[in-house]
């Protein structure tokens, strides 16, 4: 019950503030445990700079992340989506980053397919020691974006929904 | 409409071995064959009843998976049999669209001697199943024993040489608004009987696309071969479907999607006809976390469709059941396709044709293309 109340008022919040503020773009990164999300950690203890528009969930593998949790964020409203992992040959567990590498492959291929922006979804490979070119790749990322604008494909709009 | 239902009973009635298939024998054209000729699925029918019979008879299997008559024209509806006796009952012509496959893992499932969750496999070897195949039935047995669903020990592959199977959409779509009442198949024409028509069309101009561009017509695996093995089949471009869409823009592709898909009812026929969908709970009916809402809401749609193809993705034989059992009419063939044709080109793949490796996506190598990965070099590049 608690995490309902707190998940409605939170989209009334930003419903309100989207009608104020301009748009910004939300984007969901899953960052592996081993790599990427250290990265990231490395990225912010040596103070590199990259805009704030990720929102970082942490997995243990890119390759535990499948497609449905991708497409549930599309759904669920996100601008972007970034999917990272170690770079194949560093997998921690030897070989989920490139079982996940296919997957993506495919899944890329088949969004774009039906029409889904190719700058919405990407997939990079950034190493414990790359806070810098994780930097980079936010920046690259949430430019790509930018220039797309919101987020209409796929997007489950709930207002929509209840004046139908 | 007393005549039309007379015509229906006196069709929907008839058995035994000597009566050709989907033949309503009151109809107009049966009774003015003077000159008859069993046609080639007249001949692959006696031999299909004939070879079940036989392996029914001496114990070979405990059940023949198999179609048998419709109670409409241009029907078949799957059936099992289990006694000599009843092989009378199977049937095969064009209009055998479903994939046997699906049946396949439960049919071995009940000829099983009945034991609980915990208990041991009984000793000795189980009981066999024979199953009709042709070229992507058979390739989905071969998925089936991939992904371990299937024993391939226990299973007697009947293989039959597909000549393409009848879109029973488009036959309808020739004689728009008039109800069919009959269609006789002879070697390269059908002819249809209505109410006020009788008309003879050309068989392959009405065949299912994907059996139109199918390349592998001959079954891949064969335990008792059911007529001739076909010849070669060549198609330079069976993905040609998929390449006139991708040449579309991005906005035109995603105006296909949303509209192709837009009468979808979610009736979850086309997964329910799939050999691939065995998951005890889809994620469709996942409620925690819910992945697609279960509304009639066009993204949920939309998003049913995109994951239950590529749930597919690299296992796909591209049979065409989803489409032809889909009550509206939806292509959703398109979406497995395009993942058809990228599995082959980047990993060279095709899903039962290599019946020793491991499926696309449960293997990898280390050389696999990565274009689509944003490397920090590119974003340095796209910077300056």
């Amino acid at each position: 019950m608690t995490t309902q109340t707190t998940q409605t008022s939170s989209t009334s919040q930003t419903s309100q503030t989207s009608q104020t503020a301009p748009w910004d773009p939300k984007i969901i990164a899953f960052l592996c445990n081993w790599c990427s999300y250290a990265g990231a950690d490395l990225a912010g203890v040596s103070r590199f700079q990259y805009p704030p528009n990720i929102r970082i969930v942490r997995v243990p593998c890119s390759g535990r992340v499948s497609e449905n949790m991708i497409m549930s964020a599309l759904k669920s409203g996100a601008d972007g989506i970034l999917v990272s992992g170690c770079h194949p040959g560093d997998c921690h567990y030897i070989s989920g980053n490139l079982f996940a590498r296919r997957r993506f492959a495919l899944l890329s291929s088949l969004l774009d397919f039906v029409g889904i922006e190719p700058g919405r979804i990407s997939f990079s490979w950034v190493s414990a020691a790359e806070g810098e070119q994780f930097a980079e790749i936010v920046k690259t990322v949430t430019e790509r974006v930018r220039s797309l604008g919101p987020a209409t494909r796929l997007v489950k709009n709930i207002d929509t929904v209840q004046t139908a | 409409m007393p005549a039309i239902k007379a015509a229906r009973s006196a069709g929907g009635r008839g058995h035994g071995p000597l009566l050709p298939p989907c033949v309503l024998h009151d109809n107009f054209f049966y009774r003015t064959r003077t000159d008859y000729m069993p046609t080639i699925n007249e001949k692959l029918t006696e031999e299909i009843r004939a070879q079940a019979r036989t392996l029914l008879a001496d114990g070979t299997v405990a059940a023949v998976i198999g179609f048998a008559r419709g109670s409409l024209p241009m029907t078949v509806k799957p059936v099992v049999v289990r006694a000599a006796a009843d092989c009378g009952r199977l049937v095969w012509n064009s209009f055998c669209v479903l994939n046997l496959a699906n049946y396949l893992p439960e049919v071995l499932k009940s000829v099983e001697p009945p034991r609980g969750p915990r208990d041991p496999k009984p000793a000795g070897p189980l009981p066999k199943v024979a199953v009709l195949a042709t070229g992507c039935w058979s390739r989905n047995i071969v998925v089936q024993t991939q992904e371990h669903q299937v024993d391939r020990e226990r299973v007697v592959v009947m293989g039959v040489a597909s000549r393409g199977m009848v879109s029973r959409r488009k036959v309808e779509s020739h004689f728009s608004g008039r109800e069919i009442l009959a269609v006789e198949e002879l070697d390269h024409d059908l002819l249809v009987t209505g109410a006020d028509f009788a008309d003879k069309i050309n068989r392959w101009s009405v065949v299912r696309d994907n059996c139109q561009t199918c390349i592998h017509p001959d079954p891949v695996l064969v335990d008792v071969r059911i007529g001739e093995p076909a010849s070669a089949r060549k198609n330079p471009n069976p993905f040609k479907q998929v390449d006139d869409l991708e040449a579309q823009t991005s906005a035109e592709r995603w105006a296909w999607f949303t509209s192709e898909f837009s009468t979808c009812i979610r009736c979850y026929a086309c997964r329910n006809a799939c050999p691939l969908c065995y998951c005890p709970t889809c994620f469709v009916d996942d409620a925690r976390p819910q992945w697609v809402g279960k509304s009639l809401d066009p993204v949920d749609t939309g998003l049913f469709h995109l994951l239950r193809a590529y749930h597919c993705a690299g296992r796909c034989t591209d049979c065409g059941a989803c489409e032809s059992v889909c009550p509206m009419g939806i292509n959703m063939r398109m979406l497995t396709k395009k993942l058809n044709k990228d599995v082959l080109n980047l990993y060279g793949m095709e899903a039962g044709m290599q019946p020793g490796s491991p499926l696309p996506l449960t293997t990898y190598a280390t050389t696999d293309p990565q274009k689509f990965i944003v490397t920090e070099a590119k974003a340095v590049k796209e910077d300056e």
